[in-house]
């Protein structure tokens, strides 16, 4: 029992921020199968279908493939569910099980708590969107027009649906009301923002419709990084991505800080 | 001596229910303090303002001087607490959890604390189990644990031995009162309030979220002046003498047995000496002191009646 009093009690401030990162990135690995494989295997489908059956019979756009076309909404798919998911089912699910009285006691500030919680998820969405990004060089070639913008659209990506996990995991009070910002939100978003079409096909109207997708001005630069080619100029999607991914954070923090659905 | 803890006019309310109205308290360091209530008393309430789970409304918790709000890292860090819920992470083995929960509060993993916490909780032959495999008193050992883990200067017990059987009870007390001749200071909730006499050097009571009474155990016990008394008759009878009816006494055991309260000052001789004079043949007697369970029933009710009339 003298082991209590005779160990180096000095306080390391970094160890809880390092401890709980490790604990959420281990929370996702355990679970490999479902965060991660997963993933993987939809967005293979989805390179299989689109990029060698469907693709090869839809016409060319800018002149790139209809694969090539793709390929970039499929990688930051994959990016986006897996960051939203991972922040938005650990928040919830500690909150929904009541284990989250364990982080409520720990001596960490609410940045730090969204910083962790952001980190894990950015993680996990990268890891996906780079494997995927790796499969999908069996199904075309792309140029890599500018391969940093690339990284950095997928970083500000993952942060920004990091933000928003965040943010749906203190909202929710029912797998069922998670599963609807999935659903109704996130999908929509995904599907409508031009990941399978450009969104100058469209009619006047829908194209009018789609500016107001936030997803369509993140998806357009990481394209326009990839192919060299995307419907607006690239610093204005970064400008617009930054902006938000600043804004989004600001609201996780506050709401951590002071929502009484964090902290009674 | 310097306070482990002071709680210096504490309030909390949820919508119109003040679960916590103007507690002020301290806890000395070293100090095993019991908070006994009722059910929906306010202590889970206070406990969680202390430790950082609710938010406080008003007031001020130091935990060794530093203030829970505006230097909430430091106090946190120094604060270790068993809820009363069994809430565990199904993510993780026992062990994993043990390993990781050191590094929350930032102190670095000490692997012989840690066996020695694991073989005297008896969770050696559970280490590589999951959390949702564990029985519930599996689950409160680990609670403890991990509550013990970092090595905490102030360790909160919110009703550990609930729901568990005997021989854990037992064993989480002895390793509560070594951990406290260690120098932890302990706050705990319980309703076995045989144990909280036993373990408690002072005890604070709560009722309807107000403090109703605060002192050490033994002035608590001295609050009921009275004794019970157990009088066993030669014979039975049949209904009790006048003078015993006016004292509120009981007739049990088919006539053979009689209980009632004697006052501080009254002897068992002179009551004796009474019952002979008035043809009572008493062959056996037999006085208890007030328990705690006796005195909280009495400040409790006492307080609900006084609430009722206002």
């Amino acid at each position: 029992m003298n082991r209590l009093r005779n160990q180096d009690q000095r306080y390391r401030p970094w160890l809880p921020f390092w401890a709980l990162l490790k604990k959420e990135i281990h929370r996702f690995c355990r679970v490999y199968t479902q965060t991660l494989i997963t993933p993987v295997i939809i967005a293979s489908l989805y390179l299989f279908v689109f990029g060698a059956t469907l693709g090869n019979r839809i016409s060319v756009i800018d002149g790139f493939s209809y694969a090539q076309f793709v390929i970039p909404g499929l990688i930051l798919m994959g990016v986006i569910n897996n960051t939203f998911s991972n922040s938005s089912s650990s928040l919830f699910m500690s909150r929904h099980l009541g284990h989250i009285v364990d982080l409520l006691v720990m001596p960490l500030s609410s940045l730090q708590i969204v910083t962790v919680y952001t980190l894990a998820a950015m993680v996990r969405g990268l890891v996906v969107g780079a494997v995927v990004c790796f499969i999908s060089t069996f199904f075309a070639k792309l140029p890599w027009a500018f391969p940093g913008y690339a990284l950095l659209m997928a970083v500000l990506s993952s942060f920004l649906f990091a933000q928003l996990g965040i943010i749906a995991g203190l909202f929710s009070d029912s797998f069922d009301g998670l599963a609807m910002y999935i659903n109704f939100i996130l999908l929509p978003l995904i599907f409508l923002g031009g990941v399978f079409y450009p969104i100058s096909i469209l009619p006047p109207f829908w194209r009018q419709v789609s500016h107001i997708n936030p997803l369509f001005y993140i998806l357009d630069g990481f394209r326009h990084s990839l192919l060299g080619f995307g419907d607006l100029p690239l610093a204005g999607s970064f400008l617009f991505a930054a902006l938000l991914s600043i804004i989004l954070f600001i609201v996780s923090v506050y709401l951590i800080a002071r929502s009484p659905r964090f902290r009674t | 001596m310097s306070h482990a803890l002071e709680i210096i006019h504490l309030d909390k309310s949820f919508s119109t229910q003040r679960a916590v109205a103007d507690l002020s308290l301290f806890i000395d360091s070293g100090e095993i303090f019991g908070l006994l209530g009722p059910n929906g008393a306010g202590k889970s309430t206070t406990i969680n303002m202390i430790c950082g789970v609710s938010r406080i409304d008003s007031g001020q918790v130091r935990i060794f001087g530093y203030d829970s709000q505006t230097h909430c890292q430091h106090a946190r860090r120094l604060t270790g607490v068993m809820h009363q819920e069994v809430v565990t992470d199904a993510f993780f083995t026992i062990d994993k959890a043990l390993k990781m929960h050191p590094g929350f509060f930032g102190v670095p993993f000490d692997p012989d604390w840690c066996d020695l916490l694991v073989a005297r909780l008896d969770l050696c032959a559970h280490l590589h189990k999951p959390m949702n495999c564990l029985s519930g008193g599996m689950k409160r050992r680990f609670m403890l644990a991990k509550a013990l883990i970092h090595k905490p200067q102030l360790l909160i017990l919110d009703e550990p031995t609930a729901g568990v059987d005997v021989e854990l009870r037992h064993t989480i007390w002895s390793l509560i009162r070594e951990i406290n001749q260690q120098g932890t200071t302990i706050l705990l909730t319980t309703h076995y309030l045989e144990e909280a006499e036993q373990m408690c050097d002072r005890i604070a009571i709560m009722n309807q979220g107000q403090l109703i009474a605060l002192d050490t155990t033994q002035a608590l016990l001295n609050h009921l002046d009275t004794r019970q008394v157990n009088l066993s008759l030669e014979y039975a009878i049949h209904s009790l003498p006048d003078w015993l009816v006016s004292r509120g006494a009981q007739l049990l055991k088919d006539g053979r047995v009689i209980s009632f309260s004697l006052e501080k000052e009254e002897t068992v001789c002179a009551l004796l000496n009474h019952c002979h004079q008035q043809g009572l043949r008493v062959r056996d007697i037999d006085t208890t002191s007030p328990n705690l369970e006796e005195v909280f029933l009495h400040l409790t009710q006492h307080d609900r009646t006084i609430g009722d009339c206002l």
